[in-house]
This record gives structure tokens, sequence and C-alpha cells, in this order.
């Protein structure tokens, strides 16, 4: 059942996330095109779970959909004036266009041992690595090695403070900009 | 479910792939359709007791005490028209109470009933019931803004900030059981209380995740988003028949999940005497001491709801974050500090666990006293403030009346 089942999960979620962003950019309307950037979201956060990393799925749904989502549709909401868009297409789209194809690619190249086998670059990833990302093998509980390696002094402690900080540091800013001059 | 497995793949002849998938699919319609129905009871038992707390009798004529009453009401609201608003935005109109139904209904999938009975005991059991009832929050905005109606819209805008607002509390106060059980896994903190509930020595915490999760919900005395004696309706105005009850049925399963996950978090969730997973009847009366402890906090809750009176918008939003949110800060920080304080005992008891759960108690009510002794001075400096420009008489009803002008 697993192979079936996670075959038919995956392209259910990978349609929901290629359908959804290519929804984003297509439909006319900014609401529902920030409504399918929440379906392609829920869509990532589908496939996170697939690749076992439950944490960053839930992470994904609460921050991607539920905070950072509902602010885009506040902003469109707020602007009325964008409702309708006559012309989908500016005058860098063609640059734009390029620029996304080029990172597609790069991100090919570098992800994927695609390049290695077409002949296209030197891309050695040893074989044991492959191995080790199937799913069966995965350690399940992330959560908690995730937060071992966060506090622990020789791992990620010191970027993870200076993130928090930043992070004050700019919730700070905004409602100092936010607020209203005690004139 | 290795005796339904068993059943299925030698009674009927099913491969294991099949009968496996066969499983998960029933579990997920048993715990689903379990889910729904319970505003069926919820609801009868909920108009019972306000009306007992409001001096009436309550529902009494579709059958004995009135108990079916809710399936006639259901019935009506199947049978009425769904009007769509010409203008509106037709299929954003049409998902939104289905996604708000679903955000809630999906929540059930991590509750632990018993040792053996929970849908995905999942290693951010907590952390995936945040992230999808936080997907209810998209829905009223969906309805809101599909309705094509401003008074929806701006309906939808105040109950968006009062849902943002109080989720920063709740999350804070549900990282205090997280903490001290050392896991997201729901059935993990269940396991972690078996000698002590979490409420006995983190009460504070307790308290904020059952207001602010009361708040999550948006019932009395945080429903100021449809105020049913002061305005209309909020973002559900234009929807009509089982569209708009399907709103209500959300609300309504909210509220017995945020009973449910007080239970579960603080008061030990399946613990009790007698419950443990190898007999028969242990997993049965774990089941029972969860629905038991849960039907307490919801009377507790619909306590609240009879007798509290509503809170104003700016009071609603000082008393998140003025109140519980800097509360729920300090006492996360405090457990946090006096939890490693104390070294972890050896081997799970009562008395080896009683130091700590001490200790961390005693830090609750220091926190609890240092926040009465603030709340006090800022009521003294505020009746200071208004002193003398009140009108005392105002209250006084035996002060002569000056006549009504006409203007009134």
């Amino acid at each position: 059942m697993g192979d079936v089942v996670f075959a038919i999960a995956f392209w259910v979620f990978t349609l929901l996330t290629l359908g959804g962003g290519l929804a984003v950019v297509t439909v006319r309307n900014l609401f529902h095109a920030a409504l399918f950037l929440l379906v392609s979201l829920f869509g990532v956060a589908g496939l996170f779970v697939l690749l076992v990393a439950p944490f960053l799925a839930a992470i994904q749904v609460l921050v991607y959909m539920g905070a950072i989502g509902i602010l885009i549709i506040f902003a469109i909401m707020l602007t009325r004036g964008m409702m309708r868009l006559e012309h989908p297409f500016n005058s860098q789209a063609v640059a734009g266009g390029a620029v996304a194809l080029l990172v597609f690619v790069g991100l090919v190249l570098v992800v994927t041992p695609l390049a290695d086998e077409i002949g296209l670059a030197e891309v050695n990833i040893p074989a044991e690595i492959i191995e080790e990302d199937d799913p069966a093998d995965v350690d399940y509980e992330t959560v908690s090695e995730m937060g071992r390696v966060i506090a622990d002094r020789n791992g990620f402690v010191l970027p993870f403070e200076l993130a928090s900080i930043l992070l004050t540091a700019a919730m700070i800013g905004a409602i100092v900009v936010a607020r209203e001059d005690e004139a | 479910m290795t005796f339904i497995e068993e059943i299925l793949r030698e009674q009927l002849g099913l491969s294991a792939d099949l009968a496996a998938l066969l499983i998960v699919f029933g579990g997920v319609l048993v715990v689903a359709t379990g889910g729904l129905l319970t505003p069926i009871i919820t609801i009868w038992l909920e108009r019972k007791v306000a009306a007992r707390f409001q001096d009436r009798i309550g529902p009494n004529r579709v059958g004995p005490l009135g108990l079916l009453q809710t399936i006639a009401d259901v019935l009506k609201l199947l049978s009425k028209e769904q009007i769509t608003p010409r203008d509106a935005d037709k299929v954003v109109f049409f998902l939104a109470p289905i996604l708000m139904v679903v955000s809630v209904v999906t929540m059930f999938a991590v509750i632990p009933f018993s040792p053996l009975a929970i849908g995905a005991d999942l290693s951010i059991g907590i952390l995936y019931a945040i992230a999808v009832s936080s997907l209810g929050t998209i829905a009223i905005l969906m309805g809101g803004w599909g309705s094509n109606n401003k008074y929806a819209l701006l309906g939808a805008f105040r109950v968006i900030a009062q849902l943002l607002s109080y989720e920063v509390p709740m999350i804070l106060a549900l990282l205090v059981p997280v903490l001290l059980a050392g896991t997201m896994s729901m059935q993990g903190i269940t396991e972690a209380q078996a000698n002590i509930w979490f409420v006995f020595f983190v009460p504070v915490a307790a308290v904020v995740f059952f207001i602010s999760s009361t708040a999550e919900v948006g019932r009395q005395p945080f429903d100021l988003l449809e105020a049913e004696s002061e305005i209309v309706a909020g973002y559900n105005i234009e929807y009509s028949g089982m569209q708009f009850a399907m709103f209500y049925l959300g609300e309504w399963l909210h509220a017995v999940v945020i009973c449910l996950l007080t239970a579960i978090l603080f008061l030990g969730g399946w613990q009790g005497p007698l419950v443990n997973a190898d007999n028969v009847i242990g997993p049965i009366l774990g089941m029972v001491y969860l629905i038991a402890k849960t039907t307490l906090l919801y009377f507790v809750h619909m306590w609240i709801r009879f007798t509290v009176p509503r809170l104003r918008i700016d009071h609603l939003m000082a008393f998140n974050w003025k109140f519980l949110v800097p509360l729920s800060v300090f006492n996360m920080l405090i457990v946090a500090f006096i939890w490693k304080l104390f070294p972890a005992p050896e081997e799970p008891g009562f008395v080896a666990e009683l130091p700590r759960a001490l200790g961390v108690l005693v830090g609750n009510i220091a926190l609890v006293a240092v926040t009465l002794s603030l709340l006090q001075g800022y009521a003294t400096r505020e009746r200071q403030k208004v002193e003398g420009l009140v009108d005392e008489t105002l209250y006084d009803p035996r002060a002569p009346r000056v006549a009504a002008s006409a203007t009134d």
C-alpha cells in the first residue's frame, strides 16, 4: 500500500503546489490569486509531510497560510483599486520570465542529480546520501532533534539568537512606524 | 485495530495492504463522523443549561426532555433555501463554510481518546491542532469577502483582529505543557501527567489557555463578531440555510475541541484510576474519563458564557495585549526557569515528582500575587483619575432627574 498511496499523495500535492502557483500568476482577481497562493502553500506543506518533516509542514500551515496568507489578503482587500487588473502582464514580463527560468534551471542542477545523468555538469552526489533520503529510514522525531541542535553551543545557538534579536528589533520597528505621533 | 485487520484479512481474504488502507479510511470516517455528531448533543445541553441559568425550562417538546429538538432543527435547516447573493463571489462564498468545518473536524485527528484510540499520534500533535485551526481564519475572510457586503467584510475584519490577537497568549500558554512533558505529541503530554496533572502546578497557564481559546471560538463574553443583541450579524450576514448553520457547526465543534484540548493538556486526558493499555476495559475507561473531564470543562465554558457580560472591542484588545500576553510570557519564563532548577526525578512517581511540581506551583502563586497587586495599583490610579469627573447622581436611582431634552 505504502508506495501507491505515497505516489498518489505526492501527485496530489504536486498538482496543488504547481497548479496553485500557476493560478496565482494567471487569475485576474487578486483576492483569488491570494487564495490560490494559500492552496499552493498547502501543497508544499503536504510535500513536507511526505519528506518526513512534519514540523516544517505544521509551521508552513501555521505561519505561511495562517499568518502571512492572511496578511497578504488583508493588504489586497484594503487596496480596492487593485482588484480587477486589466493587464496582467507588464513591460518586464520577458525579463521576469528569463530570470525565473534561470533560477529554475539552477535549482534543478543543484538539487537533483539530473544534470549529472545527462552529462551537463560534474555533480558527484555520493550514493549513500541518496539512499539515506528514503523516508522510511529518516528519524520521525525531527522536532526534538531540531530543538537540541538549535540550543546546542556547537550547533546553531548563535544564529538562532541573532534571528531572535533581529525579529524583536523588526517588531519594535513596526510598532514605532505604525504608532501615531503623540503631538 | 489488529483485531479488525485480522477479520478483514482472514475472513474476507483481502490483501494486507488493502486491509490496512480500509482500516485507515474507516478510522477517519469514525473519528470525523463522531466529531461532527457531538453538536447534536452539546446544542441540546447548552440550550437546557442556558435555560436553567436564565430561569427557564428550555426545549421540552420534541422527544423526552426535548432531546430530539436539535434533530428537528437540523432537518429544518437542511430543508431551507440557500440564498447566494447575486453579486457574491460564488465559489469563495460556497467554499467558506466548508473550510470552516473542515478546519475544526481535522483537529479531531490528533485527540487521544484513550491509550489506544487516537487518529494519529503525530510527534507534532499539538502544533498540528493549532495549525489546522488557523485555517478557520481564512474561512472567515473568505465568507466576509465572498458575500460582497461591506458589513460582512467589516465583521470579518473584526473577527480576524480578535482571532489573531488571542492566538498569541493561547500558544504561549500551550507551550507550558509542551515544556513540562518535553514533547508535542498529544499522547506523550497525556502520559507525562500519569502522576500529577499539570493543572495542579501550572494553573496560570491552564486558565490563560482556557480564556484565550474561548476567545478563539468567539463565544460570550468574546462574541463581538455576532453580538446578536446589538448588531445583525458579522461576517456571516449573507448566509442562509445550511451554509449559515455550517459556520455555527464549526463554532460548536470548536467549543468542544477546546474543552477536549484543555482536558488533555492540563487535566491529564484519559488518565485516571485503572486505566492502562493492557486490558480490555482500560481504553474504554480512559475514554470515559476524558469525556467526563471535557463535560466538566464544557460546563465551566457555559457557566462563563451565560453569566459574564460581553466585552467592548477596546477592552477586548486591551485585555489581550496588556494583560494576557505579558502574563503568559512571564508565566512561561518562570515555569521554564524553576523546572530546570530542580533535577529531573530518576524514576516517575508521585513522591519523586512532587518537589519539582511544588516549586513550579510556588512560582505560579508568586506570579498571581504580583499580577493582582499590579492590577490593584492600576485600578486605584484609574479611580483617582476619574474621581470628581463622574457625576455620582447618574448612578443613584433616587437622585432627581432632569427632564430629557428634545434631542435625545
